[in-house]
């Protein structure tokens, strides 16, 4: 078994966005997932001491990002008013109808999966770009993810539109071979 | 007759809705003709319909800068 250690300075590059999809997707608010990104990585630095190196930094962070997500709910719930419990057999009480039998799952549906998958695939896919170098996964994140115009992206890190082309073009060749590897 | 490389730019461009209609007329020939730019492009689009599904969020540069001066910071 190989020891880990703990690298807080390349953090931000490595983990950020990681972290960021894990959050969102469970806070739905991507400030408040912000802040709890920058939380986790403030709790790792100050137990860094307990790091035993028996997980991997990512998994540490993301246990460490686990508890701050159930702290923030934690937090948000005990406001006073929030704490009254209230019980319904339905959000549309006033439907008609055989009202208990409609809320019953559909046991066909598959879009609960389909959500799950989603969330898998997406922390798969950011896996895959923290493994590019650095300026290409730039590139590709602020084209791909953050839909920025080519023009823009090329004023911003001051290369010509051929270049960014290729960079592009090589993000996505790797980026399908490591998803081969790691998805399908 | 274009080449490989230039099918593949353009190939990638029209991910992103970027291609003009030149180019995508130049890339349908090439791509009727070239099994391995096609076997590419299909690939490519994959990808596409891979990342849209997943609904990737990304923290933006300047946060990200923020994040590492504070971290440095306290190390």
């Amino acid at each position: 078994m190989t020891d880990h250690q703990l690298h807080p300075e390349t953090w931000v590059d490595r983990y950020a966005d990681y972290l960021f999809n894990y959050a969102v997707t469970r806070v739905s608010d991507a400030e408040i997932a912000k802040d709890l990104v920058q939380e986790t990585f403030f709790a790792g630095l100050k137990s860094a001491t307990n790091y035993k190196g028996t997980a991997a930094e990512r998994t540490w962070l993301i246990a460490i990002l686990k508890r701050k997500v159930i702290d923030y709910y934690r937090k948000i719930n005990s406001n006073k008013g929030k704490a009254e419990v209230r019980m319904g057999y339905s959000s549309q009480m006033d439907a008609d109808g055989d009202w208990l039998e409609e809320q019953v799952a559909d046991p066909l549906s598959i879009l609960e999966n389909d959500d799950i998958e989603n969330e898998e695939l997406g922390l798969a896919i950011q896996e895959c770009i923290s493994k590019l170098p650095k300026k290409q996964s730039l590139v590709f994140t602020l084209k791909t993810i953050q839909g920025m115009d080519t023009e823009d992206i090329c004023k911003e890190l001051d290369i010509n539109p051929s270049n960014l082309w290729v960079m592009i073009h090589r993000a996505r060749t790797a980026l399908m071979d490591c998803l081969n590897k790691n998805w399908f | 007759m274009i080449s490989c490389e230039e099918a593949a730019i353009i190939c990638n461009k029209e991910q992103y809705k970027e291609a003009t209609f030149t180019e995508k007329f130049k890339l349908i020939i090439h791509l009727f003709f070239c099994k391995t730019c096609s076997k590419f492009s299909k690939k490519n689009s994959e990808l596409t319909s891979l990342c849209d599904k997943a609904h990737l969020h990304a923290l933006p540069e300047k946060d990200k800068v923020k994040m590492k001066k504070e971290i440095n910071e306290k190390i």
